[in-house]
């Protein structure tokens, strides 16, 4: 949830969570429910600064009465709702559902992945050798960030980051149908050719590493990337007047890429190129 | 918004065809060749015109796929351009529709159909000689490229195929559309039954591939008196809207007038009509609820996107009684409250375009359609959209993203079509079965037509029979018939397998379940579905697995791919099925149960009903007919 102040008071909804009586602010998610609740929920496509796409569904959840699971992320919690978020069926789902995706797509670099995949048991790897996977190459066409698709879950979260939510510059979509969807620009054309104004906003959103800086990528290649060994200072952008929050991630005295805070009530974790990418000159020691 | 394009620029065959349907550059902004001084000095247009313009994408891609053959960059460019749309989006759309093409191709296409009918009616052997006679399909060959095609709605005349030709259409000249046949241009040719030997003549020479046999050919039972919904069929002339009249024709209408909107609600309501999609849900009450919406307009949107396999009823309606259907329109929209109505129609099925076409155009000028409906002070009129090749754009939401110019993707509900349907407004969304079923209802009382059929389910119900039967065709029987009655009408062969009922996405009946009543709750009950009324008769000679092996190559082909469970379940599934093609028992086990689960998540956890239904002929045919054991 994003911050945004001075709100109305809102309504509170009464509804049946896991057995407990609770009540939520009227227009709440059954996962805004779970989480001040402390019931963890698997989620990828969601994000805290877009309106998910309910694509991934290993969110879901039992509501009672209902033929098929809800997305927790974006079913909202009705008056008199009965929500069961961790029955046999529910893991069922979520299990299959993460043995579809990391059978099809690398999810080494999704934060979390692996420990889910251990809590609901799942295994990828029954769907046999032959199984069909998404097979890409990282598509590196510019000096600053990487699209490696064979990581892709297809969550839409940077089409929408870069078209109507946040960016409105509209320079990817998805192109094709089914099994063969992809993220794309235009004809599959380089993103230097693309309308991308290289904001890195698709980049902050995506939740598995298949959009990365440069500087991340080549070090991950190269086995030199240490995330623990990371510092993170939050400052304030120096270019414009606009005054942006940037994060800056650094290893061993080195600007490895920068993110910004989404909880920032202006930009929501969105930059522009100067700011996310202009850090080679604070480094540049001759 | 931030509209970048490469240099890519449209030939004039490409300009052109754009031009035709929006009319010419209004300045050089939108892709007027040359800039004025005065383009220079003055934006027009903007975030919100370019918004209310993005329903035209679907219609300019067709515009330029009819005419060229395929979408170039240039011409995605222009398109782009002239609706202010982003290219990236553009394309994304482009790529969703199997019959649009992003690479150059040859300008005659023709589609050869592998869907279940045709199976059952020797198309593997059709497709085995034409790669001989054509080449392997996908390459082009003397102008022409054939390919294979998912269901055609030509079930009743397997193996069927479509040939279109791309170019300029004469008869469509900024001149209201002729009627199918009338001009010797010949955009597509239907050839079906076909040979090999007749689908090359064709390629060669479409204009010479023999004229379609009338739609009553597909009507075993034409001129029976006791048809309601088919009654006309081969009785009427489908292009005099004269005879449509001296048939009873919008005796109806004037009925609806008469009884007010809230009172045509009310008799739907008392008929128990029920939608004939396959989910059963009651019109009345969506045409109540879609009424009752403060936020407007109201849309009404008739789903004619026909194109669950083994479907092929509403192509029969519509091009032996497309009148019909018009003043089926006419009287739902007045009752939800709407003044503008879409027909979104499969994009395969061109005579059916042609037809109806002329009957709203025929409507229009006689002020059956327009500002004053029969001079009562209504409003209403109907356009006809054409879908390009995507099955899942018959789901009611996937209909509203395709309209609007957006990927034909599902989305999810709540909120429902009734409070944001089409453009986010209040919509119902009717199929052309049911949206026929009113006149009966208006013409003749709500009473008489619930006397039909059984307590739950009212009136007739029309079934598409193909596959191995002597007499396939478009049947109409009153609801709660059994299939062994419907069968014997059609001639069933001697040694009876399976029927699938409900199409890909129905259920397997066994020869000995003959008996089932033909109702929603009477194959509900028998742990099958009516579905949209499909019934696929399959004999002995049938190889049953490789049919499953069919239907899930089916919907792995036409996922739309948004959601995990059915974009990498469908791609599992058939997986499996390809592995246990030739295998029983013990050696098909594993396979079994890994497709129960990964079938289980799909019915759960997709969004829609594509996804929850696409394991359940599969599972049918596993549990009732024993396919592995
Ligand atoms: S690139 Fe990342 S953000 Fe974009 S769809 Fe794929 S996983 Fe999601
Ligand atoms: S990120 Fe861009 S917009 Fe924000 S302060 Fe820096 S230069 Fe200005
Ligand atoms: S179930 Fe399949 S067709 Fe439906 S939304 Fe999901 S991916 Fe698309
Ligand atoms: S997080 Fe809810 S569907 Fe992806």
């Amino acid at each position: 949830m994003t911050a945004v102040p001075l709100q109305p008071p809102r309504r509170l909804v009464p509804f049946t969570l896991d057995g407990t009586e609770t009540r939520v602010p009227e227009g709440s998610t059954i996962l805004d429910a779970c989480r001040s609740a402390g019931t963890d929920i698997p989620t990828l496509c969601q994000g805290d600064t877009l309106t998910p796409k309910n694509a991934c569904r290993v969110c879901v959840v039992e509501v009672e009465g209902a033929r098929t699971l809800a997305p927790a992320c974006s079913r909202r919690a009705e008056e008199g709702m009965t929500v069961l978020t961790d029955t046999e069926r529910v893991r069922h789902s979520r299990k299959v559902v993460l043995e579809l995706l990391a059978s099809s797509t690398d999810l080494s670099t999704t934060p979390r992945a692996a420990e889910w995949i251990k809590e609901y048991e799942a295994k990828p790897g029954r769907f046999g050798a032959d199984a069909a996977r998404v097979d890409e190459q990282p598509k590196i066409d510019n000096d600053l960030y990487v699209r490696d698709y064979d990581k892709c879950i297809l969550c839409y979260k940077c089409v929408d980051a870069c078209g109507e939510q946040w960016q409105n510059t509209f320079a990817i979509a998805v192109a094709g149908r089914g099994f063969d969807a992809r993220v794309s620009t235009e004809h599959d054309a380089p993103l230097t050719d693309s309308a991308c104004v290289f904001c890195g906003n698709c980049i902050e959103v995506c939740p598995t590493g298949a959009l990365s800086f440069s500087t991340e990528f080549g070090m991950r290649a190269a086995g030199t990337w240490d995330e623990p060994a990371q510092t993170r200072t939050t400052t304030v952008c120096a270019y414009c007047g606009v005054g942006c929050n940037v994060t800056l991630h650094v290893q061993e005295n080195e600007i490895v890429k920068v993110t910004s805070p989404h909880d920032n009530p202006v930009t929501h974790g969105n930059l522009c190129i100067k700011g996310r990418f202009g850090f080679q000159h604070v480094q540049n020691r001759d | 918004m931030d509209l970048r394009f490469t240099d890519a620029a449209p030939d004039a065959a490409e300009r052109a065809a754009v031009d035709d349907l929006l009319g010419p550059p209004p300045s050089g902004w939108e892709g007027g060749t040359g800039r004025s001084d005065a383009d220079l000095r003055w934006a027009r247009g903007g975030a919100s015109a370019a918004k209310d313009r993005r329903d035209q994408l679907l219609p300019a891609l067709h515009a330029v796929n009819d005419r060229v053959g395929w979408i170039s960059e240039g011409a995605l460019n222009y398109i782009c351009r002239r609706l202010t749309v982003a290219p990236a989006e553009a394309y994304g759309v482009a790529t969703f529709y199997a019959m649009f093409s992003v690479r150059p191709r040859p300008a005659k296409v023709l589609h050869v159909c592998t869907d279940l009918a045709c199976a059952a009616r020797g198309s593997a052997a059709l497709r085995a000689e034409l790669t001989d006679r054509m080449g392997s399909p996908g390459s082009p060959a003397d102008g022409t490229v054939w390919q294979e095609s998912p269901c055609l709605g030509l079930c009743e005349r397997a193996p069927a195929a479509l040939l279109l030709r791309a170019g300029q259409d004469p008869a469509r000249d900024g001149q209201d559309p002729a009627p199918a046949g009338a001009d010797g241009s010949r955009r597509a040719a239907v050839v079906a039954p076909a040979t090999a030997a007749a689908l090359v003549t064709a390629a060669r020479a479409p204009e010479k591939a023999p004229q379609e046999p009338p739609a009553t050919a597909a009507v075993p039972q034409a001129g029976d008196p006791a048809l309601v919904l088919l009654r006309r069929i081969g009785v009427v002339d489908p292009a005099s809207l004269d005879d449509y009249r001296a048939r009873g024709g919008y005796a109806a209408l004037r009925r609806a007038f008469a009884l007010g909107p809230s009172g045509v609600v009310r008799e739907v309501l008392d008929a128990g009509l029920v939608g004939r999609g396959g989910a059963a849900f009651p019109t009345g009450r969506k045409w109540q609820a879609t009424a009752q919406q403060a936020d407007g307009p109201h849309y009404l949107v008739c789903n004619a996107d026909e194109s669950e396999p083994g479907t092929f009823k509403d192509r029969v309606l519509m091009e032996g009684d497309p009148y019909a259907l018009v003043e089926a329109m006419t009287i739902a929209g007045f009752a939800i409250g709407a003044h503008h109505g879409y027909v979104y129609l499969r994009g395969e099925y061109p005579r059916a375009y042609e037809c109806l076409s002329h009957a709203v155009a025929s409507a229009r000028t006689r002020g059956l359609l327009g500002p004053d409906v029969l001079g009562q002070g209504y409003a209403f009129d109907i356009e006809i959209r054409r879908g390009a090749g995507a099955y899942i754009c018959g789901e009611e939401t996937a209909i509203f993203n395709s309209i609007e110019g957006q990927r034909g993707e599902p989305r999810s509900k709540p909120p429902f079509p009734v409070e944001k349907g089409l453009f986010g407004k209040p919509t119902a969304v009717n199929n052309v079965e049911t949206l026929v079923n009113v006149l009966p209802i208006l013409e003749h009382g709500a009473a008489a037509y619930a006397a039909t059929g059984t307590g739950t389910s009212t009136g007739t119900k029309l079934f598409c029979v193909s596959g191995q039967v002597d007499r396939p065709g478009v049947y109409e029987l009153p609801f709660g018939a059994s299939l062994r009655e419907l069968l014997v009408l059609a001639g069933p062969p001697e040694r009876l397998r399976a029927v699938l009922l409900g199409g890909a996405a129905g259920g397997f009946v066994r020869p000995d379940e003959l008996d089932v009543p033909l109702t929603f709750e009477g194959t509900r009950a028998a742990g099958t579905t009516l579905g949209s009324g499909v019934v696929l008769v399959l004999d002995e000679s049938v190889e049953l697995p490789r049919v499953l092996l069919r239907i899930a190559e089916f919907f792995r082909d036409e996922s739309c791919g948004q959601c995990v469970p059915c974009r990498v379940g469908t791609v599992r599934q058939e997986e499996a099925l390809h592995r246990i093609v030739d295998r029983t028992g013990a050696g098909a086990a594993d396979d079994i149960a890994l497709m129960r689960e990964v079938g289980q998540a799909m019915r759960d956890a997709s969004i829609c009903g594509l996804g929850q239904t696409a394991w359940n002929a599969v599972e049918s045919a596993i549990d009732r007919l024993g396919v592995y054991k």
